[in-house]
């Protein structure tokens, strides 16, 4: 009898990039619910907004491709782009903006440098980045926690406001959108305001919860304990949210300790806005962070970094997705400069030193 | 004997893989039956292949050698069992390329017939040097599956002292049970065998290293250790992970020391060998059998008694198999080898031959048959499990993009293809592959890189030497004109003339001058008649007028 061949290994386990974006999916779940029981149906319709768009990109750069649709559309990678972007979106962002977020992030950021594996950016970083720059009104548009004192949209308002947005005749635009916590924070910080005046102040006071905002110390614990989950896993590697978290801690506790006044204590600052979606589930991306154990050290430091920089004095309330693409320009660099030492080689022998200099 | 567990370091990565042991160590180690042919490849080993011996027809003993080595790293192969031999041919041969080789056919005779034997008495008065060529002549290869001659490798040279001996009982590929299974049932052997080796390397004591799964067979030597009053050999048990029997991982197993790239493991005084290798020296020796038989695991969800038999070289896989009880309905790959590094067959009509560890017949539920290749997603798990500290996955890329300098610098030659990285890898990414791509592609540039070299050094030393001619003759032209130039100088008036007539008439001025210096006159004129006088004259007259005209 004639006998199959193949390439050794003949045996190999069983996970695959499809459990891998599944298991990144059933993690994001607990904190998505927290999103929707806070901030309302928003959250939701933006998740199915962006997935049903991320899917039609997807297979249309497939085809045009002249790729397989079948096994790409299904890895799951285009439903995890979706949704990172639309919980990182205001949750009454039109609809034509998670569109757009969207399709930029698959069709540019993805498949024109080549699809899964091949982009070199973040693609929900790069659809993010996208509609901030273009529509910053639109990206304002938060809504407050249920929490009583603030107007509440039932699931049809939300609805109608992102697809028309036409808002119901009862409220006002002014009173169903309101600045994060954190913009709250920078904004009023950069009007010589301290800490402790921003969090007894009548209107603001209240968005404010015992760690952060009220509500997204919610989102952030939950996401952190889905994240160490993957880490524990081993479905995404610990050293970069363990360097960002790390990093960001570092400087906010070291600020707050010289002027706890004026800059924000770290606490806050660990679980406001995007940070451990940012930490766990955006700047783990493989594909665009770097690959060496201490390159993804220094890779998620550098995010820390930056996120604290932009958060402190940049433009931006936060800074994620600028400082995620910005480590993803540097994670080749990285990746080449901290090689491990191979076995049976030297320490110098890897490159940043040469033996030539240790020689002279 | 005391273990020393703690004293062991670890290498990077690796994989804790399950065994897959226990189907094939049900029963004892099996005869295998003589098969009615067997067919020896001439070259069973790295190194060159040796030059026959025998030709179509001849009668031959078991054990008779069929080949001698021609050069250092070399090694004879044996007629495994008595018969005659009725081809001498091209067969297919267990090999990756699945190409042919030369191979000796045997149609066995059944008697099983040893040729006259001549062991050794006592092999402590034999130096290193002839228990080295026993060795080599009992044509002994290393049985962890390399097959490189054992002789050579005992023979660390003048420069290297070996300070560690290692004996590899560590089998940490999955299915395979053959050493498992010697160690068990020939522990006695082995430690023979490691006695006479340590003599030839002018070792102290040596150390045999198993993994912790294979508590019967550490028992085994430790029982054969005690009973022989050992005292230079200890019995280590390691941590079962995988590549741990990989020499270089062994090797920083047990002396915490990294052989060097490019280096071998007796630079930094270490030699590791196979304890079946072991086996088969204290057999050549005490003996004087040469080897002509291995044991060989036959196991593997698609066949169904899985067992390991005691195989005579030469023997046809499929003979094996159906002592096995035959395939299973579901038998879909035949692999040689173990599931992590071997190579599959595409066929079982191929010999046994030294290097062959395992049969694994895998059924289809095996292997996932719908291996659906991903992108790279970069997550790194293959560095994680690589047992050199390598990037695999920056391997594939440069490997995929033919990048082959860039390769070079990720260390592509520190790859043991130990199928690590291609295990883990969540796109299924066929890793091992591209590596052998990389490595066979640099091998073949490297020859034409060899090649062209070789040709431009010819070609210039061609250049240089009718540059040289040409030069040399110019050379001697402007001497010569030179030459004549101070002639002129000298003697104008001669110049002046035609050179040719410049010549002759100096060739006549020499003539002349010889003549007269050697006093040519005419000869018997005195005493001469007056008649005869004028006869002289009259001939002096002729003589000078024909010379004016």
């Amino acid at each position: 009898m004639l006998f199959k061949t193949a390439s050794s290994p003949h045996q190999n386990q069983a996970i695959t990039v499809d459990q891998v974006m599944q298991k990144v999916l059933l993690a994001l779940i607990p904190g998505t619910i927290a999103a929707i029981v806070f901030f309302g149906w928003g959250v939701f319709i933006n998740i199915i907004i962006a997935s049903l768009t991320a899917l039609t990109c997807e297979a249309l750069m497939l085809v045009l491709r002249n790729r397989p649709v079948k096994p790409y559309l299904t890895d799951g990678s285009a439903i995890v782009t979706a949704c990172l972007l639309a919980l990182a979106l205001p949750q009454l962002a039109p609809w034509w903006l998670t569109v757009i977020g969207t399709a930029f992030a698959i069709i540019f950021a993805k498949h024109l440098y080549g699809g899964l594996g091949f982009n070199p950016f973040n693609p929900a970083m790069a659809g993010y980045v996208v509609v901030i720059i273009s529509f910053p009104r639109e990206m304002t548009q938060w809504v407050p926690p249920l929490i009583e004192g603030y107007t509440h949209l039932n699931f049809i308002e939300t609805f109608k406001l992102i697809f028309t947005g036409i808002a119901p005749d009862r409220f006002s635009w002014d009173a169903i959108t309101m600045a994060t916590p954190l913009d709250t924070l920078k904004v009023q910080l950069g009007l010589e305001l301290s800490i402790n005046d921003i969090h007894q102040h009548k209107t603001y006071g209240p968005l404010f919860g015992s760690l952060s905002g009220v509500g997204w110390e919610w989102i952030n614990g939950l996401f952190l304990a889905s994240g160490i989950w993957l880490a524990y896993k081993r479905l995404i590697d610990w050293r970069i949210p363990a360097g960002v978290l790390g990093m960001l801690f570092f400087l906010s506790n070291s600020f707050a300790l010289y002027d706890y006044a004026s800059f924000t204590p770290p606490s806050f600052h660990l679980f406001s806005g995007g940070i451990m979606l940012g930490a766990f589930f955006i700047a783990t991306d493989p594909v665009t962070a770097s690959t060496t154990r201490k390159g993804r050290w220094l890779y998620g430091m550098g995010i820390g970094l930056l996120i604290f920089i932009i958060r402190t004095w940049g433009g931006y309330p936060d800074g994620i997705a600028f400082a995620v693409l910005l480590m993803n320009m540097a994670a080749p660099l990285l990746d080449y400069y901290t090689m491990p030492r191979a076995y049976g080689h030297q320490w110098y022998e890897i490159p940043g030193y040469h033996k030539e200099d240790q020689d002279e | 004997m005391t273990e020393h567990s703690n004293q062991l370091s670890n290498f990077h990565g690796g994989l804790k893989l399950s065994g897959h042991k226990t189907m094939s160590i049900t029963s004892p180690i099996s005869q295998a039956k003589i098969p009615a042919k067997v067919i020896i490849p001439l070259h069973q080993h790295i190194g060159d292949s040796g030059e026959l011996l025998v030709k179509t027809g001849d009668k031959v003993l078991k054990g008779q050698p069929l080949t001698q080595p021609t050069s250092y790293v070399s090694a004879p192969v044996h007629a495994s069992t008595s018969g005659t031999i009725t081809e001498i041919t091209e067969h297919k041969i267990p090999h990756p390329s699945g190409l042919s080789a030369a191979c000796v056919v045997i149609e066995t005779d059944g008697k099983d017939e040893w040729i006259e034997l001549t062991p050794v008495k006592n092999y402590q008065q034999l130096d290193a040097t002839d228990l080295r060529n026993i060795i080599r002549h009992a044509g002994i290869v290393g049985l962890g599956g390399a097959a490189f001659p054992t002789a050579v490798k005992l023979n660390p040279g003048p420069t290297h002292t070996i300070e560690t001996v290692i004996f590899n009982g560590a089998e940490c590929e999955p299915y395979i049970t053959c050493d498992d299974m010697l160690m068990r049932e020939r522990a006695d052997e082995i430690i023979s065998g490691i006695q006479i080796s340590l003599h030839v390397l002018n070792s102290d004591n040596g150390i045999i290293a198993i993994e912790s799964n294979k508590p019967e067979a550490i028992g085994a030597l430790k029982q054969a250790i005690k009973k022989n009053n050992t005292t230079n050999i200890k019995v280590i048990s390691i941590p079962a992970l995988y590549p741990t029997g990989g020499e270089k991982q062994l090797i920083k197993v047990i002396t915490g020391k990294e052989v060097p790239s490019n280096g071998l493991p007796a630079d930094i005084g270490a030699v590791v060998q196979n304890v079946g290798t072991m086996a088969a020296i204290h057999q050549a020796i005490h003996f004087g059998k040469p080897l002509i038989s291995r044991i060989v695991t036959i196991t593997g969800k698609g066949v169904k008694k899985p067992q390991n038999l005691d195989t005579l070289i030469g023997t046809p896989m499929s003979e094996l198999i159906s002592q096995c009880g035959g395939y299973k309905e579901n038998a879909d790959h035949l692999v040689m080898g173990g599931p992590m590094m071997g190579f599959t067959l595409t066929t079982d009509q191929l010999p046994i031959i030294k290097g062959c560890n395992c049969l694994l017949v895998e059924s289809s539920d095996d292997q996932q048959t719908q291996r659906r290749v991903m992108p790279c997603i970069r997550c790194g798990e293959c560095a994680r499990v690589c047992p050199a500290t390598l990037l695999p996955q920056q391997l594939y890329w440069y490997a995929s993009s033919k990048n082959f300098d860039k390769v070079q610098d990720y260390h592509l030659f520190d790859c043991i293809e130990c199928g690590c990285c291609a295990y883990v890898c969540p796109s299924q990414i066929p890793l091992v592959q591209y590596y052998r791509f990389a490595k066979t592609e640099i091998w073949n540039l490297e020859r034409d890189r060899q090649k062209s070299d070789h040709a431009r050094i010819r070609h210039d030393f061609r250049q240089t030497r009718l540059e040289k001619e040409k030069q040399e003759r110019e050379e001697r032209l402007r001497k010569k004109k030179e030459m004549l130039a101070k002639k002129k100088q000298e003697n104008p008036e001669t110049a002046d003339k035609d050179p040719k007539q410049a010549a002759i008439e100096a060739a006549l001025a020499r003539v002349k001058e010889k003549k007269e210096q050697a006093g040519i006159n005419p000869k018997n004129v005195e005493n001469l008649t007056e008649a005869q006088q004028k006869l002289i004259e009259e001939a002096d007259s002729r003589r000078q007028q024909s010379k004016v005209e």
